[in-house]
């Protein structure tokens, strides 16, 4: 029995290697080695035409510590906040909601949710221009209301920016509350509410408590990205706002330089990591909730 | 316990605010003015132009050929790397499953950012090839970690049984693994695709100067001003996507309805 038993695996064994060797050298070649010599770029110094001069150095770290590369720094993070912030505060009570309802509407709100998902996230946006623009629908709405008298001109403001943001995350958030919510057992709520805990208490202690991981995994899932969506400060905010992904894609593009774009990035990549190291040291998961 | 209507009340409004810059986009696709700011009446006009316009055609045709490259590769990568991790637990396939499901973590633009900078070493010339690379490196992820996940539930005694039985690896495989894995393979791509297709940060860095994609195209037309052919644009992607899932509903009941039936 057991014999035939450790044959049979050795058999499977042998082929599972086979399987694994596109997977291997997929990764290890346009994963880990791409991302291995940005680190390595960043400590290289641009050649003085074009590429890179393969000689060690730390001035393009120097370089972001100057006040101006900071301050981009400092205003992506504020954006990324304020937008997560936001994408929390309405995400999270539509997903824990969606998950209350009944089967047929659950199936019906995950296509409501996907369906904009599935339109280019670019045209989504270009309905927020008409929104904004200068005597656009937001204008004429609130003038026609008589809030205002004169056109706000919101387009190419901070304001139109985090709702771009907010607007383009918010599927992610509501999809990892919702995936965590939804596995949560009812039965826990009523019998706390049973046991004599208020509605608030209930919530508070039990439904909060267990659809944390998928509020967490919304806000690593909503503020990482955040950070490099200069298409949306680009199209929203006019040049107004920078962002650290405007910088690389301006260092790249019209500045050449692409070890200091390295060196914005692999700082990037370091706080992105660390944000997700946080998030499984407070959930004790690996997996990102909802993520799929 | 009873139910509350504000919580139906919330999910709605917020569901009709986010359709509401999709709505304005159709809508003003028939606008006769240029400006989004007066409605001067109703015409087509947008959408013949959207039809003569070559550039755009021909970014389309790119973005779906990338698409459905990229989704292809993944496919075969990320199922077989699953399937081939599946039943063993060593710490070198973890690693690799971690490193793999990099591209979806990180900042799309440092990937970006990533590829130029490795393309650019490798003298590689940028163009569809970089782009299916760069697409496939996110593409995977999406397709491993689904089936993946479907192959942890899955009960391997069958496989067994039709081992037994005297079936080849490869029937084993086609009959009693491929049926099981498929709806996580579906889904994987489903995702990865849309990704594909919309992706514009990743596909600006390793494009080259001759191939557009679609999302790049917007892009670059946004950015020079008012273009009311993209609210056309977005009016025929929008009744594309729901032809598709109509499709896609009404062959789920069909599949479904015999079974119901019995």
């Amino acid at each position: 029995m057991t014999k035939t038993k450790t044959k049979g695996n050795s058999r499977r064994r042998s082929g599972n290697i086979g399987l694994l060797i596109p997977m291997y050298v997929f990764t290890i070649l346009f994963v880990a080695l791409p991302i291995l010599y940005l680190f390595l770029l960043s400590f290289l110094q641009r050649a003085q035409v074009w590429g890179v001069d393969f000689t060690f150095t730390l001035d393009n770290y120097k370089r972001i510590l100057e006040p101006l590369y900071l301050d981009t720094f400092w205003q992506s993070l504020k954006l990324a906040f304020t937008a997560t912030f936001f994408v929390a505060l309405i995400g999270y009570p539509y997903g824990y909601f969606m998950a209350r309802m009944s089967a047929v509407w659950k199936r019906r709100m995950l296509l409501l949710i996907m369906i904009p998902f599935w339109t280019s996230a670019l045209i989504r946006l270009y309905g927020w221009i008409i929104v904004f623009r200068s005597n656009g629908v937001l204008d004429k709405i609130l003038m026609g209301l008589h809030l205002t008298d004169q056109p706000l001109k919101l387009l190419y403001t901070y304001p139109a920016v985090v709702v771009g943001m907010v607007y383009s995350l918010l599927p992610f958030m509501i999809l990892a509350v919702y995936s965590s919510a939804e596995k949560l057992d009812m039965s826990l709520v009523e019998a706390s509410r049973d046991l004599g805990a208020s509605s608030w208490t209930a919530f508070w202690t039990v439904s909060f408590r267990l659809t944390l991981p998928g509020l967490l995994s919304g806000v690593v899932l909503s503020f990482i990205p955040s950070m490099g969506l200069f298409f949306i400060a680009d199209i929203l905010g006019g040049n107004k706002i920078v962002l650290v992904g405007s910088v690389i894609q301006e260092q790249i593009t019209k500045g050449r330089n692409q070890p200091f774009a390295a060196a914005l990035s692999a700082v990037l990549m370091v706080l992105t990591s660390v944000m997700i190291r946080l998030y499984r040291k407070i959930t004790g998961t690996s997996q990102l909730e909802g993520m799929l | 316990m009873k139910k509350k209507k504000w919580p139906f009340v919330y999910v709605a409004v917020i569901t009709v605010l986010t359709y509401i810059p999709i709505l304005l986009t159709v809508v003003y696709s028939f606008n006769t003015s240029k400006l989004t700011s007066v409605w001067e009446g109703f015409s087509l006009k947008w959408y013949r132009e959207l039809f003569r316009d070559r550039d755009l055609g021909e970014a389309l045709m790119n973005s779906l050929i990338l698409a459905v490259l990229s989704c292809t590769f993944a496919v075969l990568i990320g199922t077989s790397g699953a399937l081939g991790m599946s039943r063993r637990k060593r710490k070198t396939d973890e690693v690799v499953a971690y490193v793999s499901t990099l591209p979806i973590m990180i900042p799309e633009i440092i990937l970006g950012m990533v590829f130029l900078s490795v393309f650019s070493l490798m003298g590689l010339p940028f163009g569809m090839v970089t782009l299916v690379i760069a697409h496939t490196t996110f593409c995977v992820p999406y397709i491993f970690t689904m089936v993946r996940a479907r192959l942890v539930g899955m009960d391997h005694s069958l496989e067994e049984a039709a081992l037994d039985l005297g079936a080849t690896k490869w029937q084993v495989f086609c009959d009693v693994i491929l049926p099981q894995i498929l709806p996580a393979i579906l889904s994987g791509v489903l995702l990865a695709f849309a990704m594909s297709f919309d992706d514009v940060v990743i596909s600006i860095f390793v494009t080259g100067p001759k191939v557009n994609t679609l999302p790049v195209k917007i892009y670059t037309k946004l950015k020079t001003g008012v273009t009311p052919e993209i609210n056309a644009l977005a009016t025929v992607m929008l009744i594309v996507i729901l032809l598709c899932l109509m499709g896609a509903y009404l062959l789920g009941r069909k599949v479904k309805a015999p079974a119901g039936e019995k």
